[in-house]
Protein backbone atom coordinates (compact mmCIF):
# COMPACT_ATOMS: atom_id res chain seq x y z
CA UNK A 1 0.00 0.00 0.00
CA UNK A 2 1.54 3.52 -0.68
CA UNK A 3 1.38 7.01 0.64
CA UNK A 4 -1.15 7.54 -2.46
CA UNK A 5 -3.98 5.52 -0.66
CA UNK A 6 -3.82 7.15 2.95
CA UNK A 7 -7.16 9.41 1.56
CA UNK A 8 -9.22 6.22 0.25
CA UNK A 9 -12.13 4.97 2.33
CA UNK A 10 -12.18 1.48 3.87
CA UNK A 11 -14.80 -0.26 4.24
CA UNK A 12 -15.94 -2.68 7.11
CA UNK A 13 -14.24 -5.56 5.67
CA UNK A 14 -10.83 -4.46 5.24
CA UNK A 15 -9.40 -6.23 7.43
CA UNK A 16 -10.96 -9.62 6.48
CA UNK A 17 -9.79 -8.03 3.13
CA UNK A 18 -6.08 -8.40 3.93
CA UNK A 19 -6.28 -11.26 6.13
CA UNK A 20 -7.28 -13.30 3.07
CA UNK A 21 -4.65 -11.91 1.02
CA UNK A 22 -6.98 -9.18 -1.12
CA UNK A 23 -4.60 -7.65 -3.64
CA UNK A 24 -5.75 -3.94 -2.63
CA UNK A 25 -6.12 -1.39 -5.32
CA UNK A 26 -7.89 2.25 -5.31
CA UNK A 27 -11.66 2.31 -6.87
CA UNK A 28 -14.01 5.17 -6.66
CA UNK A 29 -12.58 6.06 -3.38
CA UNK A 30 -11.88 3.02 -1.54
CA UNK A 31 -9.76 0.92 -1.39
CA UNK A 32 -11.06 -2.22 -2.31
CA UNK A 33 -9.87 -6.28 -3.09
CA UNK A 34 -9.34 -6.70 -6.66
CA UNK A 35 -8.30 -10.29 -6.64
CA UNK A 36 -7.79 -12.82 -3.98
CA UNK A 37 -4.68 -15.54 -3.77
CA UNK A 38 -7.43 -17.98 -6.48
CA UNK A 39 -6.42 -15.14 -9.01
CA UNK A 40 -9.78 -13.58 -11.08
CA UNK A 41 -10.42 -16.93 -13.30
CA UNK A 42 -10.20 -19.25 -10.35
CA UNK A 43 -12.85 -16.75 -8.68
CA UNK A 44 -14.94 -16.67 -11.56
CA UNK A 45 -14.61 -20.24 -11.80
CA UNK A 46 -15.93 -20.42 -8.51
CA UNK A 47 -18.75 -18.15 -8.84
CA UNK A 48 -20.29 -19.80 -11.44
CA UNK A 49 -19.68 -23.22 -10.09
CA UNK A 50 -20.35 -22.34 -6.45
CA UNK A 51 -20.76 -19.71 -4.03
CA UNK A 52 -18.77 -15.89 -4.15
CA UNK A 53 -18.94 -13.57 -1.44
CA UNK A 54 -18.43 -10.20 -2.57
CA UNK A 55 -17.84 -6.93 -0.70
CA UNK A 56 -19.62 -4.21 -2.25
CA UNK A 57 -20.10 -1.75 0.87
CA UNK A 58 -18.37 1.25 -1.42
CA UNK A 59 -21.84 1.75 -3.18
CA UNK A 60 -24.37 3.65 -1.50
CA UNK A 61 -27.18 2.70 0.48
CA UNK A 62 -30.34 5.03 0.92
CA UNK A 63 -33.30 4.86 2.44
CA UNK A 64 -36.27 7.53 1.32
CA UNK A 65 -39.14 7.65 4.12
CA UNK A 66 -42.58 9.40 3.67
CA UNK A 67 -45.45 9.51 2.23
CA UNK A 68 -45.67 8.81 -1.31
CA UNK A 69 -42.11 8.98 -1.85
CA UNK A 70 -42.76 6.05 -4.69
CA UNK A 71 -44.80 8.76 -6.69
CA UNK A 72 -42.07 11.55 -6.00
CA UNK A 73 -39.60 8.95 -6.94
CA UNK A 74 -40.91 8.47 -10.36
CA UNK A 75 -40.44 11.95 -11.00
CA UNK A 76 -36.30 11.03 -10.98
CA UNK A 77 -36.53 7.83 -12.80
CA UNK A 78 -38.14 5.93 -15.34
CA UNK A 79 -38.68 2.91 -13.52
CA UNK A 80 -42.42 1.83 -12.62
CA UNK A 81 -42.41 2.12 -8.72
CA UNK A 82 -46.05 3.25 -7.55
CA UNK A 83 -47.14 -0.33 -9.07
CA UNK A 84 -43.90 -2.16 -7.61
CA UNK A 85 -45.23 -4.39 -4.72
CA UNK A 86 -44.18 -4.36 -1.23
CA UNK A 87 -40.53 -6.48 -0.49
CA UNK A 88 -39.83 -5.99 -4.07
CA UNK A 89 -37.13 -4.67 -6.17
CA UNK A 90 -37.13 -2.69 -9.65
CA UNK A 91 -33.72 -1.81 -11.92
CA UNK A 92 -33.93 1.86 -13.11
CA UNK A 93 -31.60 4.64 -13.66
CA UNK A 94 -31.55 8.45 -12.94
CA UNK A 95 -31.97 9.86 -15.87
CA UNK A 96 -31.23 14.17 -17.03
CA UNK A 97 -33.10 16.65 -19.06
CA UNK A 98 -31.32 15.53 -22.07
CA UNK A 99 -32.27 11.88 -21.25
CA UNK A 100 -29.00 10.38 -20.49
CA UNK A 101 -28.26 8.35 -17.67
CA UNK A 102 -26.65 9.58 -14.52
CA UNK A 103 -26.71 6.65 -12.28
CA UNK A 104 -28.28 3.33 -12.72
CA UNK A 105 -30.16 1.98 -9.37
CA UNK A 106 -31.91 -0.85 -7.83
CA UNK A 107 -34.30 0.65 -6.01
CA UNK A 108 -36.84 -1.97 -3.11
CA UNK A 109 -40.42 -1.02 -2.07
CA UNK A 110 -40.58 -2.02 1.44
CA UNK A 111 -43.27 -1.65 3.96
CA UNK A 112 -42.79 1.40 5.38
CA UNK A 113 -40.13 3.36 2.84
CA UNK A 114 -38.32 2.83 0.17
CA UNK A 115 -34.57 1.76 0.17
CA UNK A 116 -31.90 1.59 -2.81
CA UNK A 117 -28.97 0.56 -3.86
CA UNK A 118 -26.82 3.20 -5.67
CA UNK A 119 -23.29 3.06 -7.50
CA UNK A 120 -20.34 4.31 -5.51
CA UNK A 121 -18.66 6.61 -8.11
CA UNK A 122 -21.89 8.49 -8.41
CA UNK A 123 -23.83 8.26 -4.60
CA UNK A 124 -22.17 11.72 -4.02
CA UNK A 125 -23.88 12.70 -6.61
CA UNK A 126 -27.03 10.54 -6.70
CA UNK A 127 -27.27 11.90 -2.89
CA UNK A 128 -27.38 15.56 -4.12
CA UNK A 129 -29.58 15.39 -7.09
CA UNK A 130 -31.94 13.80 -4.66
CA UNK A 131 -31.87 16.06 -2.08
CA UNK A 132 -31.89 19.50 -4.66
CA UNK A 133 -35.35 17.76 -5.62
CA UNK A 134 -36.77 16.21 -2.44
CA UNK A 135 -39.75 17.60 -1.46
CA UNK A 136 -40.43 18.99 2.38
CA UNK A 137 -41.95 15.74 4.15
CA UNK A 138 -39.93 13.24 2.28
CA UNK A 139 -36.60 12.11 5.00
CA UNK A 140 -33.52 11.15 2.59
CA UNK A 141 -30.84 8.90 4.99
CA UNK A 142 -27.58 7.40 3.47
CA UNK A 143 -26.94 3.98 5.72
CA UNK A 144 -23.56 4.80 6.26
CA UNK A 145 -23.36 2.25 9.18
CA UNK A 146 -24.27 -0.67 7.08
CA UNK A 147 -21.83 -3.12 4.65
CA UNK A 148 -23.20 -4.34 1.21
CA UNK A 149 -22.06 -7.73 0.07
CA UNK A 150 -23.06 -10.43 -2.42
CA UNK A 151 -22.91 -14.16 -2.41
CA UNK A 152 -23.54 -15.45 -5.99
CA UNK A 153 -23.82 -18.54 -8.00
CA UNK A 154 -25.91 -21.55 -8.13
CA UNK A 155 -25.23 -22.93 -4.37
CA UNK A 156 -25.56 -19.39 -2.67
CA UNK A 157 -28.97 -18.98 -2.02
CA UNK A 158 -28.55 -22.65 -0.23
CA UNK A 159 -25.36 -21.28 1.65
CA UNK A 160 -27.18 -18.03 2.95
CA UNK A 161 -30.52 -20.38 3.72
CA UNK A 162 -28.21 -21.84 6.59
CA UNK A 163 -27.87 -18.74 7.97
CA UNK A 164 -31.45 -17.89 7.28
CA UNK A 165 -34.00 -20.11 7.05
CA UNK A 166 -35.84 -19.67 3.75
CA UNK A 167 -33.89 -17.39 2.13
CA UNK A 168 -33.39 -19.74 -1.23
CA UNK A 169 -37.40 -20.03 -1.08
CA UNK A 170 -37.15 -15.94 -2.16
CA UNK A 171 -38.45 -15.07 -5.39
CA UNK A 172 -35.70 -13.10 -7.82
CA UNK A 173 -35.96 -9.81 -7.36
CA UNK A 174 -37.97 -9.83 -4.02
CA UNK A 175 -36.72 -9.16 -0.30
CA UNK A 176 -36.94 -9.58 3.18
CA UNK A 177 -35.46 -8.32 6.56
CA UNK A 178 -33.63 -11.63 8.95
CA UNK A 179 -32.05 -11.96 11.30
CA UNK A 180 -27.76 -13.57 10.59
CA UNK A 181 -25.71 -14.28 13.28
CA UNK A 182 -27.52 -11.62 15.90
CA UNK A 183 -27.16 -8.59 13.33
CA UNK A 184 -30.79 -7.33 11.59
CA UNK A 185 -29.76 -7.52 7.81
CA UNK A 186 -31.24 -6.88 4.69
CA UNK A 187 -31.34 -9.59 2.08
CA UNK A 188 -32.20 -8.87 -1.54
CA UNK A 189 -32.28 -11.89 -4.02
CA UNK A 190 -30.64 -10.39 -6.79
CA UNK A 191 -27.14 -9.56 -7.98
CA UNK A 192 -24.83 -8.60 -11.05
CA UNK A 193 -23.33 -11.85 -12.18
CA UNK A 194 -25.94 -13.46 -13.72
CA UNK A 195 -26.30 -16.18 -11.24
CA UNK A 196 -28.73 -16.54 -8.64
CA UNK A 197 -27.88 -15.46 -5.44
CA UNK A 198 -28.36 -12.09 -2.32
CA UNK A 199 -27.26 -8.86 -1.58
CA UNK A 200 -27.11 -8.98 2.03
CA UNK A 201 -27.05 -5.24 3.81
CA UNK A 202 -25.49 -5.89 7.34
CA UNK A 203 -24.80 -3.37 10.33
CA UNK A 204 -21.17 -2.57 9.88
CA UNK A 205 -19.96 -3.42 13.01
CA UNK A 206 -21.09 -7.31 12.19
CA UNK A 207 -20.43 -7.24 8.98
CA UNK A 208 -17.22 -8.77 9.95
CA UNK A 209 -18.63 -11.46 11.76
CA UNK A 210 -20.99 -12.48 9.38
CA UNK A 211 -18.48 -12.45 6.36
CA UNK A 212 -16.15 -14.74 8.47
CA UNK A 213 -19.44 -17.13 9.28
CA UNK A 214 -20.37 -17.54 5.43
CA UNK A 215 -16.65 -17.96 3.92
CA UNK A 216 -16.90 -20.74 6.85
CA UNK A 217 -18.90 -22.51 4.95
CA UNK A 218 -17.18 -25.00 2.56
CA UNK A 219 -18.50 -24.00 -0.76
CA UNK A 220 -17.72 -20.05 -0.05
CA UNK A 221 -15.18 -17.78 -1.28
CA UNK A 222 -13.92 -14.70 -1.18
CA UNK A 223 -14.32 -13.40 -4.81
CA UNK A 224 -12.90 -9.55 -6.13
CA UNK A 225 -13.95 -6.82 -8.45
CA UNK A 226 -11.65 -7.97 -11.08
CA UNK A 227 -13.63 -11.60 -10.86
CA UNK A 228 -17.05 -9.42 -10.58
CA UNK A 229 -16.51 -7.17 -13.87
CA UNK A 230 -15.81 -10.67 -16.18
CA UNK A 231 -19.14 -12.22 -14.47
CA UNK A 232 -21.16 -9.44 -15.18
CA UNK A 233 -19.81 -8.81 -18.57
CA UNK A 234 -20.53 -12.59 -19.74
CA UNK A 235 -24.31 -11.57 -17.96
CA UNK A 236 -24.59 -8.81 -20.75
CA UNK A 237 -25.01 -6.45 -17.67
CA UNK A 238 -24.02 -2.68 -18.09
CA UNK A 239 -21.23 -0.81 -16.03
CA UNK A 240 -22.16 2.66 -15.49
CA UNK A 241 -19.33 5.13 -16.57
CA UNK A 242 -18.78 2.62 -18.97
CA UNK A 243 -21.62 1.30 -20.49
CA UNK A 244 -23.64 3.90 -20.09
CA UNK A 245 -23.29 7.31 -19.41
CA UNK A 246 -24.87 10.77 -19.33
CA UNK A 247 -24.04 10.49 -23.08
CA UNK A 248 -26.40 7.83 -23.60
CA UNK A 249 -30.22 7.36 -22.68
CA UNK A 250 -31.53 4.11 -21.84
CA UNK A 251 -33.19 3.58 -24.81
CA UNK A 252 -29.23 3.54 -26.30
CA UNK A 253 -28.52 1.33 -23.69
CA UNK A 254 -30.93 -0.90 -25.26
CA UNK A 255 -32.63 -0.65 -21.64
CA UNK A 256 -36.17 -0.44 -22.69
CA UNK A 257 -36.95 -3.08 -21.06
CA UNK A 258 -36.73 -0.79 -17.60
CA UNK A 259 -39.13 1.61 -18.67
CA UNK A 260 -42.33 -0.08 -18.20
CA UNK A 261 -46.04 0.13 -20.27
CA UNK A 262 -47.76 3.04 -18.12
CA UNK A 263 -44.13 5.20 -17.81
CA UNK A 264 -43.83 5.21 -21.26
CA UNK A 265 -47.39 6.31 -21.77
CA UNK A 266 -47.38 8.83 -18.94
CA UNK A 267 -43.88 10.35 -18.91
CA UNK A 268 -42.82 12.44 -15.91
CA UNK A 269 -39.25 11.21 -15.67
CA UNK A 270 -36.28 13.59 -16.72
CA UNK A 271 -35.81 13.67 -20.76
CA UNK A 272 -39.14 11.64 -21.18
CA UNK A 273 -39.69 13.69 -24.11
CA UNK A 274 -36.34 12.86 -25.89
CA UNK A 275 -36.48 9.28 -24.70
CA UNK A 276 -40.17 8.36 -25.12
CA UNK A 277 -39.53 9.92 -29.01
CA UNK A 278 -36.99 7.39 -29.17
CA UNK A 279 -39.42 4.82 -28.60
CA UNK A 280 -42.03 5.95 -30.49
CA UNK A 281 -40.32 6.61 -33.57
CA UNK A 282 -37.49 3.99 -33.00
CA UNK A 283 -34.87 6.76 -33.92
CA UNK A 284 -31.71 6.25 -32.78
CA UNK A 285 -27.95 6.65 -34.34
CA UNK A 286 -26.80 4.00 -31.85
CA UNK A 287 -27.43 1.38 -29.66
CA UNK A 288 -25.53 -0.91 -27.50
CA UNK A 289 -24.88 -4.48 -28.40
CA UNK A 290 -22.77 -7.21 -27.95
CA UNK A 291 -19.71 -8.40 -29.19
CA UNK A 292 -17.85 -11.50 -30.25
CA UNK A 293 -14.20 -11.10 -31.51
CA UNK A 294 -13.28 -14.02 -34.09
CA UNK A 295 -9.86 -14.97 -32.60
CA UNK A 296 -8.55 -14.91 -29.21
CA UNK A 297 -7.39 -11.48 -28.96
CA UNK A 298 -9.64 -9.76 -26.36
CA UNK A 299 -10.76 -5.72 -27.50
CA UNK A 300 -10.88 -3.65 -24.72
CA UNK A 301 -12.91 -0.60 -23.94
CA UNK A 302 -11.79 2.24 -26.39
CA UNK A 303 -11.51 0.03 -29.23
CA UNK A 304 -12.62 1.50 -32.46
CA UNK A 305 -15.61 -0.17 -34.58
CA UNK A 306 -15.31 0.01 -37.92
CA UNK A 307 -17.02 -1.57 -41.17
CA UNK A 308 -15.74 -3.23 -44.35
CA UNK A 309 -14.59 -0.65 -45.89
CA UNK A 310 -13.18 1.05 -42.70
CA UNK A 311 -15.30 3.16 -41.49
CA UNK A 312 -15.78 3.68 -38.11
CA UNK A 313 -19.22 2.73 -36.65
CA UNK A 314 -19.04 2.82 -32.83
CA UNK A 315 -16.60 2.12 -29.89
CA UNK A 316 -16.23 -1.10 -27.72
CA UNK A 317 -17.17 0.21 -23.63
CA UNK A 318 -16.39 -2.70 -22.05
CA UNK A 319 -14.64 -6.12 -23.43
CA UNK A 320 -11.86 -8.26 -21.95
CA UNK A 321 -12.16 -12.05 -21.94
CA UNK A 322 -15.04 -14.97 -20.98
CA UNK A 323 -13.66 -17.37 -18.28
CA UNK A 324 -16.72 -19.34 -18.96
CA UNK A 325 -17.47 -18.39 -22.44
CA UNK A 326 -14.28 -19.28 -23.43
CA UNK A 327 -13.11 -16.54 -26.09
CA UNK A 328 -12.95 -12.91 -25.82
CA UNK A 329 -16.41 -11.03 -25.29
CA UNK A 330 -17.48 -7.33 -25.69
CA UNK A 331 -20.15 -4.85 -25.49
CA UNK A 332 -19.82 -1.21 -27.19
CA UNK A 333 -21.91 0.88 -29.50
CA UNK A 334 -22.60 0.62 -33.15
CA UNK A 335 -24.44 2.99 -35.85
CA UNK A 336 -28.15 1.31 -35.85
CA UNK A 337 -27.66 0.21 -38.97
CA UNK A 338 -24.79 -2.16 -37.96
CA UNK A 339 -27.01 -3.61 -34.51
CA UNK A 340 -29.08 -6.73 -36.16
CA UNK A 341 -27.22 -9.94 -34.04
CA UNK A 342 -25.29 -11.24 -36.75
CA UNK A 343 -23.40 -8.24 -38.19
CA UNK A 344 -20.09 -8.47 -39.39
CA UNK A 345 -17.97 -5.54 -37.90
CA UNK A 346 -14.16 -5.19 -37.51
CA UNK A 347 -12.47 -3.89 -34.57
CA UNK A 348 -9.44 -1.69 -34.58
CA UNK A 349 -6.94 -3.82 -32.39
CA UNK A 350 -3.56 -2.40 -31.87
CA UNK A 351 -2.15 -2.69 -35.47
CA UNK A 352 -4.71 -5.10 -36.69
CA UNK A 353 -8.08 -5.15 -38.35
CA UNK A 354 -9.78 -8.06 -36.21
CA UNK A 355 -13.38 -9.29 -37.52
CA UNK A 356 -16.21 -9.59 -34.70
CA UNK A 357 -19.83 -10.09 -35.08
CA UNK A 358 -22.68 -8.39 -33.13
CA UNK A 359 -24.11 -11.01 -31.18
CA UNK A 360 -27.02 -11.86 -28.54
CA UNK A 361 -26.33 -10.96 -25.10
CA UNK A 362 -25.89 -12.56 -22.00
CA UNK A 363 -22.67 -14.49 -23.60
CA UNK A 364 -23.44 -16.62 -20.67
CA UNK A 365 -26.92 -17.96 -20.03
CA UNK A 366 -28.46 -15.90 -16.52
CA UNK A 367 -29.29 -18.28 -14.13
CA UNK A 368 -31.64 -16.16 -11.67
CA UNK A 369 -34.20 -18.44 -9.27
CA UNK A 370 -37.85 -18.14 -10.80
CA UNK A 371 -40.31 -19.91 -8.07
CA UNK A 372 -42.47 -22.66 -9.43
CA UNK A 373 -45.65 -21.44 -9.02
CA UNK B 1 23.56 -20.57 -22.08
CA UNK B 2 23.41 -16.63 -20.37
CA UNK B 3 20.29 -15.42 -19.47
CA UNK B 4 19.84 -11.83 -18.94
CA UNK B 5 16.80 -9.93 -17.35
CA UNK B 6 15.14 -6.95 -17.91
CA UNK B 7 13.62 -4.09 -15.61
CA UNK B 8 10.70 -4.76 -17.44
CA UNK B 9 10.32 -8.42 -16.44
CA UNK B 10 11.56 -9.31 -19.78
CA UNK B 11 14.37 -12.93 -19.28
CA UNK B 12 16.83 -13.25 -22.92
CA UNK B 13 18.57 -16.29 -23.24
CA UNK B 14 21.54 -16.22 -25.18
CA UNK B 15 22.74 -18.95 -27.71
CA UNK B 16 25.26 -17.38 -29.93
CA UNK B 17 23.58 -14.30 -31.62
CA UNK B 18 20.55 -15.43 -31.28
CA UNK B 19 18.34 -14.04 -28.19
CA UNK B 20 15.11 -16.23 -26.61
CA UNK B 21 12.82 -14.06 -24.86
CA UNK B 22 10.32 -14.41 -22.68
CA UNK B 23 8.53 -12.80 -19.32
CA UNK B 24 9.83 -13.67 -15.89
CA UNK B 25 7.83 -15.91 -13.28
CA UNK B 26 7.43 -13.10 -11.21
CA UNK B 27 5.82 -10.99 -14.23
CA UNK B 28 3.58 -13.78 -14.87
CA UNK B 29 2.50 -13.54 -11.54
CA UNK B 30 1.90 -9.98 -11.27
CA UNK B 31 -0.39 -10.43 -14.47
CA UNK B 32 -2.54 -12.86 -13.67
CA UNK B 33 -4.16 -15.90 -15.71
CA UNK B 34 -3.30 -14.65 -18.92
CA UNK B 35 -5.76 -15.33 -22.04
CA UNK B 36 -4.19 -14.03 -25.12
CA UNK B 37 -0.10 -12.79 -26.34
CA UNK B 38 0.43 -11.19 -29.41
CA UNK B 39 3.66 -11.91 -30.50
CA UNK B 40 5.46 -10.18 -33.28
CA UNK B 41 6.00 -11.33 -37.03
CA UNK B 42 8.80 -13.52 -37.90
CA UNK B 43 11.51 -10.82 -39.99
CA UNK B 44 10.20 -7.68 -38.08
CA UNK B 45 13.21 -5.45 -36.87
CA UNK B 46 12.60 -3.79 -33.32
CA UNK B 47 15.07 -1.85 -31.41
CA UNK B 48 15.63 -2.51 -27.55
CA UNK B 49 12.61 -0.65 -25.79
CA UNK B 50 10.16 -1.20 -28.75
CA UNK B 51 6.74 -2.35 -28.05
CA UNK B 52 7.49 -6.03 -29.46
CA UNK B 53 4.30 -7.88 -28.02
CA UNK B 54 1.12 -7.95 -26.17
CA UNK B 55 0.09 -9.86 -23.46
CA UNK B 56 -3.76 -9.99 -21.97
CA UNK B 57 -5.19 -10.97 -18.65
CA UNK B 58 -8.57 -11.48 -17.58
CA UNK B 59 -8.12 -8.41 -16.11
CA UNK B 60 -5.52 -6.26 -18.76
CA UNK B 61 -3.05 -5.66 -21.95
CA UNK B 62 0.20 -5.40 -20.56
CA UNK B 63 3.23 -4.48 -23.45
CA UNK B 64 5.99 -6.19 -23.75
CA UNK B 65 9.04 -4.12 -24.61
CA UNK B 66 12.11 -5.93 -26.70
CA UNK B 67 15.32 -6.47 -24.48
CA UNK B 68 17.94 -5.64 -27.71
CA UNK B 69 17.72 -4.52 -30.49
CA UNK B 70 16.86 -7.14 -33.94
CA UNK B 71 15.25 -8.81 -36.37
CA UNK B 72 12.57 -11.42 -35.19
CA UNK B 73 13.79 -15.11 -35.74
CA UNK B 74 10.90 -17.09 -35.04
CA UNK B 75 7.54 -16.98 -32.71
CA UNK B 76 6.37 -19.61 -30.27
CA UNK B 77 3.43 -20.92 -31.79
CA UNK B 78 2.23 -22.96 -28.87
CA UNK B 79 1.18 -19.42 -27.34
CA UNK B 80 -1.80 -19.19 -30.06
CA UNK B 81 -3.93 -21.67 -28.78
CA UNK B 82 -2.71 -22.27 -25.42
CA UNK B 83 -1.17 -18.87 -23.94
CA UNK B 84 -1.62 -19.67 -20.37
CA UNK B 85 1.88 -21.45 -21.03
CA UNK B 86 2.91 -18.43 -20.00
CA UNK B 87 1.67 -18.69 -16.71
CA UNK B 88 2.81 -22.49 -16.37
CA UNK B 89 5.94 -22.47 -17.48
CA UNK B 90 6.68 -18.59 -18.25
CA UNK B 91 10.46 -19.35 -18.34
CA UNK B 92 10.77 -22.89 -20.59
CA UNK B 93 7.88 -23.54 -22.72
CA UNK B 94 5.80 -20.45 -22.72
CA UNK B 95 8.82 -18.51 -24.33
CA UNK B 96 7.54 -15.48 -27.01
CA UNK B 97 9.90 -15.46 -29.93
CA UNK B 98 13.90 -15.67 -30.97
CA UNK B 99 15.36 -12.49 -31.99
CA UNK B 100 18.56 -12.29 -33.71
CA UNK B 101 20.87 -9.98 -31.80
CA UNK B 102 22.14 -6.94 -33.94
CA UNK B 103 24.44 -5.01 -30.83
CA UNK B 104 25.62 -7.16 -28.17
CA UNK B 105 26.74 -4.39 -26.46
CA UNK B 106 23.08 -4.37 -25.39
CA UNK B 107 23.00 -6.87 -23.23
CA UNK B 108 25.36 -5.38 -20.79
CA UNK B 109 22.60 -3.11 -19.90
CA UNK B 110 20.54 -5.75 -18.16
CA UNK B 111 20.78 -8.07 -15.14
CA UNK B 112 22.09 -11.75 -14.28
CA UNK B 113 19.75 -13.86 -12.59
CA UNK B 114 21.35 -12.67 -9.02
CA UNK B 115 21.06 -8.77 -9.76
CA UNK B 116 16.94 -9.68 -11.06
CA UNK B 117 16.45 -10.95 -7.74
CA UNK B 118 17.23 -8.45 -6.06
CA UNK B 119 16.19 -6.28 -7.75
CA UNK B 120 12.02 -7.84 -7.37
CA UNK B 121 13.06 -8.07 -3.76
CA UNK B 122 13.39 -4.51 -3.90
CA UNK B 123 10.19 -4.35 -5.19
CA UNK B 124 7.89 -6.26 -2.78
Amino acid sequence: MSADDSNLLKTPLHSLHEELGGKMVPFAGYLMPVQYPLGVMGEHNHTREKAGLFDVSHMGQVVIMGENADIWLETLVPGNIVDLKTNRIRYTMFTDDNGGILDDLMITKRENDIFMVVNAACKEQDIAHMRKHLPDHLELTELNDRALVALQGPIAAEVLSRFATGADQMDFMSYAEVEICGAACFISRCGYTGEDGHEISIPADKADEVCRAILNEAEAEAIGLGARDSLRLEAGLCLYGHDITTETTPIEGSLIWSIGKRRREEGGFPGAEIILNQIATGKITRKRVGILPSGRAPAREGTVILDADDNPIGEITSGGFGPTFGAPIAMGYVTTENAANGTEIFLQVRKKKMDAIVAATPFVPQRYYRKQK
Amino acid sequence: MTTYFSEDHEWISIDGSTGTVGITEYAQNALGDIVFVEVPEVGDDFAKGDEVAVVESVKAASEIYSPVSGEIAEVNGELEDNAALVNTSPEIDGWFFKITISDDSELEGLMNADGYKAFTAGLE
